[in-house]
């Protein structure tokens, strides 16, 4: 990884002077960032500075206004099948998990292999049962998303994206709802994924996991990427006048 | 009393046999239709969601005697070759009905936390996925008392067709008066005839909202 942090224009997720409003409020203000392949990327800021919005307009679940954002080298498409085809591609697991209800913890894994990539159903199942082994909720495979911790259920929602092979995955705020003890397993599960190369973005405020598991920490303010630069760097030295700010605020305690 | 039914059981038979007919097929049409136009009223497609919202406008503000004479009278001025006059009115009752099954079902799908579908598009499920396998399965649960009374409400507009040569429950009286028969006598057969039909109609709800009740 660059030191200085701006990387190569081929990256496996590029943006490209993305402007998006929402009514009178510019949430992204000309952003450009690429994240290379087997990248953890952490995205931080204060409240309302469009990190969430940026994270999910790499799947398009936001639409922007201009500018281009690229996955592999190919422009996200605007609707329709292959929209659909890209974001397969494209895992996400948002902060209030969005496992589907009516659908047990194993039919939550394995309906994306099932219905999107047409994975015959016995591969599907013994894959969903190696993922969910993985995340360490097995025991809870037949179970209703409602019969599960909160952490538990994160963790079910990283199984889900994983089943799909994704080439990126993103986390818009994975820990924001959980109750403070169950942040460490989910945590610990991403942790895991970043040291196995996944390329990651990560909304977060856990300073703590920018710190051990990212390659790079974006600062964003006010829809604007103020500084980038490896978290060492960043945490020791911001040299935006809002990042000391920022980061004043919440290392305080 | 008794005697009012049993020496007209002929006329009592095949009325209600057309009601319950017309009922059935026109349910389960419009059942379908409705859904259909539900989709459209979500659909991410501008112009779907156009048809829906003015298919709904129309259909829902138009007195149903109107879509009858509209579809017996107004299609054969425009020369226009009608099926029998059964389907003429399942048609009618199709189409009015199907409005009410629209809102009903968009409704619904306005109960599912937009988390749902958002996590359904994520995983790369197209539009139809979505709906038929996220969305509305979730949606059922909060559309089957409303739809119960839309089809209800059905069944008593099945007497409409009375009007239109359709000798259904809806006609009996006429032809009861013809025999001479006790006028205020049918009518109380004709309510406990539909009371009878609606019965079922209850228990059906209550199933379906068990079966669908959440884990």
């Amino acid at each position: 990884m660059s030191d200085s942090g701006t990387l190569t224009q081929t990256g496996l997720v590029a943006l490209t002077g993305v402007n998006k409003h929402f009514g009178e409020l510019h949430v992204l203000k000309d952003i450009n960032l690429s994240i290379a392949k087997g990248e953890v990327v952490v995205v931080i800021g204060p409240s309302g500075s469009g990190k969430s919005t940026l994270c999910r307009a790499i799947n398009r679940l936001e639409t922007i206004d201009s500018g281009t954002i690229e996955l592999d080298g190919q422009p996200l498409p605007s609707e329709g099948k292959s929209l659909a085809k890209l974001r397969a591609d494209v895992g996400m697991v948002f902060q209030s998990f969005n496992l589907f209800a009516h659908k047990t913890i194993l039919q939550n894994v394995t309906l994306g292999p099932l219905k999107v990539r047409k994975t015959d159903p016995k591969q599907a199942e013994q894959r969903a049962m190696e993922l969910l082994e993985r995340v360490g909720v097995a025991s809870q495979a037949s179970k209703y998303p409602a019969q599960l911790s909160g952490g538990q259920q994160q963790r079910v929602a990283i199984a889900r994206a994983l089943a799909m092979d994704p080439k990126v995955i993103l986390f818009d705020e994975p820990t924001s709802a959980l109750d403070p003890e169950m942040i460490q397993e989910v945590l610990e599960v991403m942790i895991d994924l970043a040291k196995q190369q996944m390329t990651m973005v990560v909304v977060t405020h856990e300073m703590g996991f920018a710190r051990s598991a990212a390659n790079r920490v974006v600062f964003m303010a006010d829809g604007e990427i103020v500084e980038q630069a490896d978290p060492e760097t960043f945490f020791t030295s911001p040299t935006s006048r809002r990042a000391q700010d920022f980061l004043g605020k919440i290392l305080k305690h | 009393m008794l005697s009012v039914l049993t020496d007209n059981w002929d006329l009592f038979r095949d009325g209600f046999w057309l009601t319950i007919r017309l009922f059935l097929v026109s349910a389960v049409l419009s059942l379908v239709l409705g859904t259909i136009l539900g989709a459209f009223r979500v659909s991410p497609v501008p112009a779907l969601r156009a048809v829906g919202t003015g298919y709904v406008n129309t259909l829902r503000n138009t007195p149903l005697t109107l879509v009858f004479a509209f579809l017996f009278f107004g299609a054969a001025k425009m020369q226009l070759a009608l099926p029998s006059p059964f389907w003429t009115g399942v048609g009618a009752l199709t189409i009015y009905t199907s409005a009410f099954v629209c809102e009903v079902v968009r409704s619904g799908i306005n109960t599912i936390s937009p988390g749902q579908s958002e996590a359904a598009r994520a995983v790369g499920m197209t539009f139809i996925q979505v709906l038929t396998l996220i969305v509305l399965p979730q949606a059922f649960r909060a559309i089957v008392p409303p739809l119960s009374s839309v089809f209800i409400a059905l069944l008593k507009n099945t007497t409409i067709a009375a009007g239109f040569s359709l000798a259904e429950a809806g006609a009996i009286p006429a032809a009861m008066s013809e025999r001479g028969e006790n006028q205020l006598i049918t009518l109380v057969w004709i309510t406990i005839g539909f009371l009878i039909l609606i019965v079922p109609l209850i228990f059906l709800q209550r199933w379906a909202e068990r079966r669908t009740a959440v884990a």
